[in-house]
């Protein structure tokens, strides 16, 4: 739960105590202990009354925009793993030793055309549909998605069904299967609950771009670009606009965030 | 011969009803300390993997529902379609109806990740989930069921029977549409995808449920002493045939439907040619000991005078319901999704690959579990309620 708390003094005295009067005594109750704020701009202060962290982080998201990823397959190159390894130390998971049973939020899938040959390989990760089934089919709502069209998993409200596993057409992600150990503050995870790519969504709210991008620019490959699919003048727009890309699975319509070019 | 009305009296506790509950019982508690140790280890110490997610327990889970529906049956046929010689056996049939979905219940909630969050879905929803609905078609059976009965033992006016049991029959048909939707509609996955899920689901229904109704009657009759006779016992039986053949038309027209596409020729030549035990599973277990023998059985003249025919029947529907099960959840799920049509896709994990899945003893002690508290609350309610005719021998039986 969020409130918006303008604190311009010249506001009327009215609506300063309308404002207050939305917190009721079951989201104060809720609130706890844990009370995050962000100002957001001169004047506006945005305060997290922590329900839960996911949902605390919603209250980052802006409507305005739509994260996306534009994968660049011919940049990406065969026997790096750099963004994976990225991934793995930004968000805490790996490590394990078996891997029918082991998360992975990214992967490298290898693809070999079966009419011409031609392989190649690509990071595969959750594709932040704009109609996510995960969302769809879970029960509690603890699959959600972000006005600015990031996927997260609350693994506060998650009951662990996993029908969001069965749902999910690009087996983006894994349920914790043990108990986690040393987990990243920004990235909270918890056995008997599922989870997947977060389009790193605390270093997208600190205005930062996703660990697994960054990782793939500095080995000097840059096959990942993020950026605001709604924003036309972004990059990733540019892009998008002047080359080919596809989406994943665009026969299920959901119009995935994350597109791919270059697909021999 | 003037027909006695029928009298419900509940079984005595006998040596052997109390070595019966106590098996139960034990069956119980260890699916209980099966789910603290998951509980304590995560599904590690399962054989689910991120491959196959829902495993064993989630077949026993769904065939107990699915059951629970067509346990029903007796019930329906009496109330709402009127024939009188299944009227004595309603009360069960309800009861056996709530029963097993208790069961099934137990096992899919015991199962989830954490379970210690029961308390979550039930207060947070989301209505465009089709298993949120099912919580509601599911809790809702158990007050309509419920109800159901209450009317049938207060010996009101029959039209409120008639009323409570039709819909009773009308919500038993939405709850298995609902169970059968789960699959039906996921749009992400070769082996499921099908509106036929629904309507293939309710014919099981239909027939577990019957088939699980029945050896449950008869056991609770050998088990206090009372006689069923051969009347009722084959007219359950020919009823069980034309069942297991509607699941057996289902399956074709959901397998030739999706043989027809080019798109699902790999997952049906998984799950008919080439998927091992999966396709072992589906011709011996679902087709041949789940649909041609209890068919067979009932229809061949030999065998169909004889008063074991709808016990073995019954037995090789639930064999072969639990295979059928176990393939449309399993199977299902070991065959890779298709993400990239047109290439071959290989990763570390698992994409393009036929998944692995063995289940775990601590899964099928779940499972059988789940099956105990079934068998234990009908029980249970057998010795406090009056719901089982002292008499079921054909003369007793009323006729149309």
């Amino acid at each position: 739960m969020t409130f918006r708390m303008p604190n311009d003094v010249k506001q009327p005295p009215a609506q300063r105590a309308a404002n207050r009067a939305e917190m009721t005594r079951r989201d104060i109750l809720r609130s706890g202990a844990a009370v995050a704020s962000l100002t957001l701009a001169p004047g506006v202060t945005l305060m997290a009354f922590g329900g839960s962290p996911a949902e605390a982080a919603g209250a980052k998201a802006d409507a305005g925009k739509r994260w996306g990823l534009l994968i660049d397959i011919s940049k990406c190159k065969d026997d790096c793993t750099a963004c994976i390894s990225a991934c793995k130390t930004e968000n805490g998971w790996g490590g394990g030793d078996n891997p029918e049973t082991d998360a992975q939020w990214i992967r490298k899938v290898t693809l070999k055309n079966t009419a011409t040959g031609h392989t190649e390989t690509m990071p595969m990760m959750c594709q932040h549909c704009e109609k996510p089934p995960c969302v769809d089919v879970c029960p509690t709502g603890a699959s959600m998605k972000r006005v600015d069209g990031i996927v997260l998993v609350d693994k506060h409200r998650c009951i662990g069904c996993r029908y969001c596993m069965m749902a999910c057409p690009y087996k983006a992600r894994s349920f914790v299967h043990e108990p986690v150990i040393n987990q990243k503050a920004d990235a909270p995870r918890g056995v008997g609950t599922v989870e997947s790519c977060t389009l790193c969504v605390h270093r997208v709210d600190a205005g930062g771009t996703p660990a697994c991008v960054e990782a793939c620019a500095a080995e000097g490959h840059g096959a990942i670009i993020f950026g605001d699919l709604k924003d036309p003048t972004s990059d990733i727009s540019k892009r998008l606009a002047d080359y080919p890309s596809v989406a994943l699975r665009p026969d299920l319509d959901l119009n995935p965030g994350v597109r791919f070019t270059n697909l021999g | 011969m003037a027909m006695e009305r029928t009298i419900y009296r509940e079984i005595k506790a006998t040596p052997a009803v109390w070595g019966l509950a106590a098996m139960l019982a034990a069956f119980i508690g260890a699916a209980l300390l099966s789910v603290l140790y998951v509980e304590h280890h995560g599904h590690i110490v399962t054989g689910m993997n991120n491959q196959v997610v829902w495993g064993l327990p989630h077949v026993f889970a769904i065939f107990l529902i699915v059951a629970a529906s067509g346990a029903l049956n007796g019930a329906s046929i009496a109330s709402v379609f009127g024939q009188a010689p299944y009227k004595p056996i309603a009360r069960l049939s309800a009861v056996l109806a709530m029963s097993l979905l208790i069961g099934g219940l137990a096992v899919l909630v015991l199962d989830l990740g954490r379970p210690d969050r029961l308390l979550v879905a039930i207060t947070q929803n989301n209505f465009k989930s089709i298993f949120a609905w099912n919580i509601y078609l599911y809790t809702g059976f158990l007050a309509v069921v419920a109800l159901y009965l209450a009317v049938q033992m207060n010996r009101i006016d029959y039209k409120y029977v008639r009323a409570a049991g039709t819909l009773a029959f009308l919500w038993r048909l939405a709850l298995t549409t609902g169970t059968g939707s789960i699959f039906g509609w996921l749009v992400a996955r070769p082996g499921y995808d099908a509106a036929i899920m629904a309507p293939l689901f309710i014919a099981m229904s239909f027939s577990f449920g019957l088939a699980v109704f029945i050896l449950v009657l008869l056991a609770l009759f050998k088990l206090s002493g009372r006689k069923v006779g051969g009347m009722l016992c084959h007219r359950l039986g020919g009823l069980l045939a034309i069942f297991a053949a509607a699941v057996l038309y289902f399956t074709a027209v959901q397998h030739l439907t999706a043989l027809y596409a080019a798109e699902h020729a790999g997952i049906e030549d998984f799950i008919l040619r080439s998927g091992g035990y999966i396709t072992f599973l589906f011709w011996v277990g679902q087709v041949l000991i789940g649909g041609i023998l209890p068919i067979a059985l009932i229809y061949v003249p030999r065998f169909r005078d004889s008063s074991a025919e709808p016990v073995w029947a019954s037995v090789f529907v639930i064999v072969g319901g639990l295979a059928q099960v176990y393939v449309i959840v399993v199977g299902g799920q070991l065959y890779p999704m298709e993400l990239f049509p047109g290439y071959e896709a290989s990763s570390s994990f698992f994409d393009g690959e036929i998944a692995s899945y063995s289940p775990s003893f601590n899964e099928l002690i779940l499972g059988l579990g789940g099956v105990a508290i079934a068998l234990f609350a009908v029980g249970l309610a057998a010795k406090i309620l009056r719901i089982l005719p002292t008499n079921l021998a054909d003369a007793n039986i009323p006729q149309e």
